[in-house]
């Protein structure tokens, strides 16, 4: 499993001019890319994930070429297979637990009935302990369930690596603690791949493998830590 | 002659007035919407025409396309289908006059729903349909339906554009505003005072079930 990038994107408005220009590789299965607020961590993942393009560049993904402006590749977020877990989970307000753990599981023009669930959104929704809130609604959860249901509902669409943007910010400390072992537990158990971006020291600490600083919108240190 | 039957007939005009605006105005608006562009401001100031164009201004536009003697008009009479004095004509009236009722009110609630929502079901693998359908439609549908219950109180009190295109034929093209303007024209005091308490109650019944399909009561303003 390897991610290679190295993407080039200006962004240029009335109060800001920002260059983004990141290069890494990594064989990685946690990949954290730290850095303070407005080095390019979000643009970096969103680049992935395909909700930006980059000016020039390319982005593999164990050999699945995502993007590369000099083959004029540019695959749609849709076939691109990433996780995407957003910093405040942008969970479907309108749909249930149950239906957001399948939102990506069944990709037809009309939302699944509650009653109707797909077994793979079933067992996700055993494996985070959300069996008892299915029928909830996001307004109606906590902070900790609102994380596992976006958690499930990004891995049961099977993507072949979770993005993880601040996963921990919206959450108080103490929860944020236990949120961490879990995710590091999950990340154990499934062997998943993650690159997640953060600004906190102890996401780093708790989470990083491979650990690349980004500041001003360029790699400023890469460091790869002994798997734990 | 009986009330019920113009009032049927607005009722059904209005009707047919608001389904079709479901269709156009959602459409239109969520193109709008999504739409970057610098003609966007100068589209969306025609489509608000006839918020503030005199009616009977947009009923003579009709009848200069439409008509008889109009290029698509004659087009359309060549196969038996002009609708000049019927009750379609009135529905054209009316969708028309009600239209940027039904756009403005979509446009607002598909520019409030959150871009990253949207972004979240692309991700998880949904085509532009799907994310149409599944995320942007639902949570813009309370917007919507406020806009459609106005643009149906709109179309069922349409007088002047309908006057002009589908004129005043009693039983066939005669809607409740038209109906009360012709009894009091003859001097019917009698008839014209039963249509116009008939007119009200249907307007209040159709004001007290917009307030219950919306329990936010704000979006029912006009902006």
């Amino acid at each position: 499993m390897t991610v290679e990038l190295a993407i080039r994107r200006t962004i240029a408005g009335a109060e800001r001019h920002f260059e983004l220009d990141v290069a890494f590789q990594s064989q990685s299965r946690r990949v954290v890319l730290y850095g303070p607020s407005g080095a390019g961590k979000s643009l970096t993942l969103r680049a992935i994930a395909g909700l930006l393009t980059p000016d020039a560049g390319r982005i593999v993904l164990n050999k699945h070429v995502l993007f590369d402006s000099q083959g004029q590749i540019n695959l749609a977020p849709q076939v691109r297979k990433v996780g995407y877990l957003f910093q405040d989970y942008a969970l479907f307000p309108h749909l249930t637990v149950a239906q957001n753990v399948a939102f990506g599981v069944s990709r037809g023009v009309l939302n699944p009935r509650n009653g109707a669930m797909p077994e793979t959104a079933k067992r996700w929704l055993a494996a985070f302990e959300l069996d008892t809130l299915a029928r909830s609604y996001p307004s109606q959860i906590s902070g900790g369930q609102k994380q596992r249901v976006a958690l499930a509902r990004a891995l049961a669409a099977e993507p072949d690596i979770l993005l993880l943007d601040e996963p921990f910010s919206a959450l108080d400390l103490p929860l944020r603690a236990r949120m961490r072992n879990e995710l590091t537990a999950l990340q154990k158990h499934l062997d998943l791949q993650m690159l997640i971006i953060t600004h906190d020291p102890a996401d780093v600490e708790a989470l990083g493998e491979h650990v690349l600083e980004i500041r001003d919108g360029r790699i400023f240190s890469d460091s790869v830590f002994a798997s734990q | 002659m009986s009330i019920w039957i113009p009032l049927l007939l607005s009722l059904k005009v209005a009707l047919w007035a608001t389904g079709l605006n479901l269709l156009l105005g959602v459409a239109v608006a969520f193109g709008l919407s999504r739409w970057r562009s610098r003609f966007r401001d100068l589209v969306d100031s025609v489509l608000t025409l006839p918020l503030v164009l005199p009616p009977t201004v947009l009923g003579y536009y009709l009848l200069i396309l439409l008509g008889r003697r109009g290029t698509f008009g004659a087009w359309l009479d060549h196969w038996g289908l002009s609708p000049v004095f019927t009750w379609e004509g009135a529905v054209i009236a009316s969708t028309l006059v009600a239209f940027p009722l039904i756009q403005k009110a979509a446009r607002a609630a598909f520019e409030d729903v959150d871009a990253q929502l949207e972004a979240a079901a692309r991700v998880l693998g949904l085509s532009e349909w799907a994310v149409f359908f599944r995320v942007s439609l639902p949570l813009a549908s309370k917007g919507i339906t406020a806009g459609a219950l106005l643009a149906f109180a709109r179309a069922l009190g349409e007088f002047g554009a309908t006057l002009m295109i589908a004129g005043n034929l009693p039983g066939r093209t005669q809607t409740m505003s038209v109906a009360i303007y012709s009894a009091v024209q003859a001097g019917d005091d009698a008839g014209a005072n039963v249509l116009v308490i008939v007119a009200s109650i249907t307007c209040i019944a159709v004001l007290l079930l917009a307030g219950r399909l919306t329990p936010d009561r704000s979006s029912l303003r006009l902006t």
